[in-house]
């Protein structure tokens, strides 16, 4: 236990500040000036792995590492769809997630945001389209913001998040970029 | 018939050191397997090749004593089943399901349930024989439902079902808990939802680009990935990458070692109530991202290992960054390594969790790191050495236990051996090129890298097509062989505890799916 607590005074605290909102990683600029005063600071986000080669999901969990500190800026990650105000979602979208994607981006309750990770969810990547992929995510789902990056990194995927909050984009999911 | 004379009777095979091929009639494919079995060989990988152009063929590669043996067996009537391996090596079992979901080959085995094919195609479309069609083949929209579970039934048992979608950020998977109360009776796995058709992808790549496939078939091992990919195309296009090149990538290679066992090291600390170790381990596993980044621009080195060579060489200052991280960062993991000993709860949760016997770890074929935590002490970087592991002469991790405890303890002295290993890359890391041109070779060649990765050996064997293009390319991860054993790793413990103990196997499922 002395160990334990030698470490953790030792080390201090190793947070850097948070990178600015990026505006070019705007798909468009919708969804509604409300959604912030409902969501405050505290914004939930659901991770769904559509068909990534896990190499998103390092990233995103470096995002909860000590340094990047996700739950610090008053972000997290939460189990279940239906708590979440924010879906985060990896991978070209592979024919065999179809239905579990659509099915959690149906139960998290409106409104909501979406952003897709990485080359492939923004282009399909180095997989593309085929017999067994669908390609982007706004293939099948409604995107909000995209991040490029093959993975993109920690900073990136951050600045992505605090985009799709801090410029709300629209709040008809029918008008939603497809 | 002894094993040595199906080696007398093969040729050299391009790739991986100390490979040989031997192509066999349907008697001595079954043949191959009972002796292999019989002399303690092992199964790497089974798939099937041929499409429209080339007749089909199934395949598997072995590894003996005497090295590795890819055994192939053309089939004269695709329509009849050729001799299944489920017994001899019970991993075979999805290999072959795979296989015929993909290639349409069937074996004589009895399950012959779909396993990579869930409700995208239909049965009779076969993704890596038939053309592309035009629009996407029709989807089987019920068989995801259907799937064939198999049903545990008595008195107060029921299932508990996991997933696609899992409580955190985890790839996605089904899993189908039978319990009685909280503990486990049977566990079985529906893989298959990352499935986004990769070999059929290689096949509409140049030849010299596939590398980026490749280290995108399971991110996690990228560096293992591209390099077996570019160890076997060097191979068939007889090109030797200068020792620098080779160097350069095992720096590499154990810096993704070292890199997953922080991440996992954390993970299981966190996932048995200890988030501290999480805060420390996922910061250390940073510091060293970034130093990799700084040495070679980019964090995960996906594109770093190219034919020929890397993409990118090592500046002085990106040696000495490296080299300041790693020595920083031998004495933290040690004095956290005691802290993970001595803590009561973690020794609680981790001792006696999630179990393989070494017995039933070699009769169901566990590999790489898992393998090694339950008695196999097998390491390709020691057992089958390409180079430069000759002159760096790795230690040899292991324990008998085959719990989670077990599974920490390897990771605890792998990162330790491979942080030691690093420290004498950098420290000698011979001069000159680290990249050398490599030309497409020609038509039908086929030839075999072999890398152990952070997890296990990786395989990728690759055939050459025409016209700079590639004819068949299969990526093997070893989570094809552990994740079965999970299933019997989980029998007898209690629901709360099958986080854990799937996290200390870490399996892939990207690498798996395919």
């Amino acid at each position: 236990m002395l160990k334990t607590l030698r470490q953790i005074a030792s080390i201090g605290i190793v947070t850097e500040p948070p990178p600015q909102a990026d505006e070019s990683l705007l798909l468009r600029e919708r969804l509604h000036e409300h959604i912030r005063s409902v969501l405050g600071r505290a914004l939930c986000i659901r991770h769904i792995d559509a068909g990534s080669c896990n190499g998103c999901e390092l990233e995103i969990h470096a995002l909860n590492n000590p340094i990047y500190n996700l739950e610090g800026l008053g972000i997290r990650f939460v189990a279940s769809p239906r708590h979440a105000d924010l879906l985060l979602v990896t991978g070209p979208v592979s024919r065999h997630m179809v239905t579990a994607l659509r099915g959690t981006y149906d139960a998290t309750p409106e409104p909501k945001l979406v952003v897709a990770l990485g080359d492939c969810g923004c282009t399909g990547g180095v997989f593309g389209e085929g017999y067994a992929s669908c390609g982007r995510v706004s293939n099948v789902i409604p995107v909000d913001v995209a991040v490029p990056g093959c993975p993109p990194t920690p900073t990136r995927i951050l600045a992505g998040i605090l985009a799709a909050i801090a410029c709300p984009s629209g709040d008809n999911s029918a008008s939603r970029h497809r | 018939m002894p094993l040595r004379a199906w080696y007398a009777a093969s040729d050299a095979l391009c790739g991986a050191p100390g490979f040989r091929a031997v192509t066999v009639s349907r008697e001595g494919w079954q043949q191959v397997a009972q002796d292999m079995a019989a002399a303690g060989g092992r199964l790497l990988a089974l798939w099937a090749s041929g499409d429209q152009s080339r007749d089909s063929t199934i395949r598997a590669v072995f590894l003996a004593e005497q090295g590795g043996l890819l055994v192939s067996l053309p089939l004269a009537d695709p329509a009849a089943p050729y001799p299944g391996l489920q017994s001899q090596f019970p991993a075979a079992a999805r290999m072959q399901r795979a296989a015929a979901d993909l290639s349409g080959l069937r074996s004589s085995d009895p399950d012959t349930r779909p396993w990579l094919r869930h409700a995208a195609w239909p049965s009779h479309y076969r993704p890596l024989v038939d053309p592309t069609p035009t629009s996407p083949p029709p989807a089987s929209e019920s068989l995801a439902e259907a799937y064939d579970f198999v049903r545990v039934e008595g008195d107060g048992v029921h299932e508990i079902p996991v997933g696609p979608v899992h409580a955190g950020i985890i790839e996605p998977g089904h899993f189908r808990l039978s319990v009685v109360g909280e503990k486990v009776l049977r566990l079985e796995e529906r893989l298959g939802y990352v499935h986004k058709g990769i070999e059929r992808r290689f096949t509409q790549l140049p030849i010299l680009d596939g590398q980026r496939l490749a280290a995108r078939v399971s991110g996690d091992s990228a560096v293992a990935f591209s390099w077996a990919y570019c160890q076997a195309l060097e191979g068939i296009a007889g090109v030797t990458p200068p020792p620098r090149a080779t160097w350069l990538r095992a720096l590499c290679l154990e810096l993704e070692r070292a890199v997953n066992h922080l991440g996992d090291l954390g993970a299981l600390g966190n996932d048995a109530g200890f988030a501290f170790g999480l805060a420390q381990f996922s910061r250390l596993k940073e510091h060293l991202l970034r130093a990799t980044d700084h040495a070679f621009g980019s964090r995960y080195l996906l594109d770093l290992v190219v034919p020929g060579g890397t993409s990118a060489d090592v500046t002085h200052s990106g040696v000495m960054r490296l080299d300041t991280c790693i020595r920083e960062l031998m004495p933290e993991v040690l004095r956290l390594r005691t802290i993970y000993d001595e803590h009561e709860g973690l020794r609680d949760r981790f001792a006696a969790a999630g179990t393989v016997a070494p017995e039933l770890a070699v009769r169901l074929g566990l590999t790489g790191l898992a393998g090694r935590a339950s008695g196999q002490a097998f390491d390709l970087r020691i057992d089958l050495p390409c180079e430069p592991y000759h002159e760096l002469t790795p230690a040899k991790c292991g324990r008998s236990d085959g719990d989670v405890a077990a599974r920490v303890a390897v990771r605890f002295e792998e990162l330790a051996e491979s942080c030691r290993l690093m420290r004498q890359i950098l420290a000698t890391l011979p001069d000159g090129t680290h990249r050398e041109s490599v030309r497409a070779p020609a038509d039908g060649r086929i030839g075999v890298g072999l890398i152990e990765g952070w997890r296990g050996p990786v395989l990728l064997a690759l055939e050459a097509g025409p016209d700079g293009a590639i004819g068949r390319c299969h990526p093997h991860d070893p989570s094809w062989q552990n994740w079965p054993v999970l299933e019997h790793a989980i029998i007898g413990n209690i629901v709360p505890d099958f986080p854990l103990i799937n996290k200390s196997f870490n399996l892939s499922y990207s690498g798996h799916d395919l």
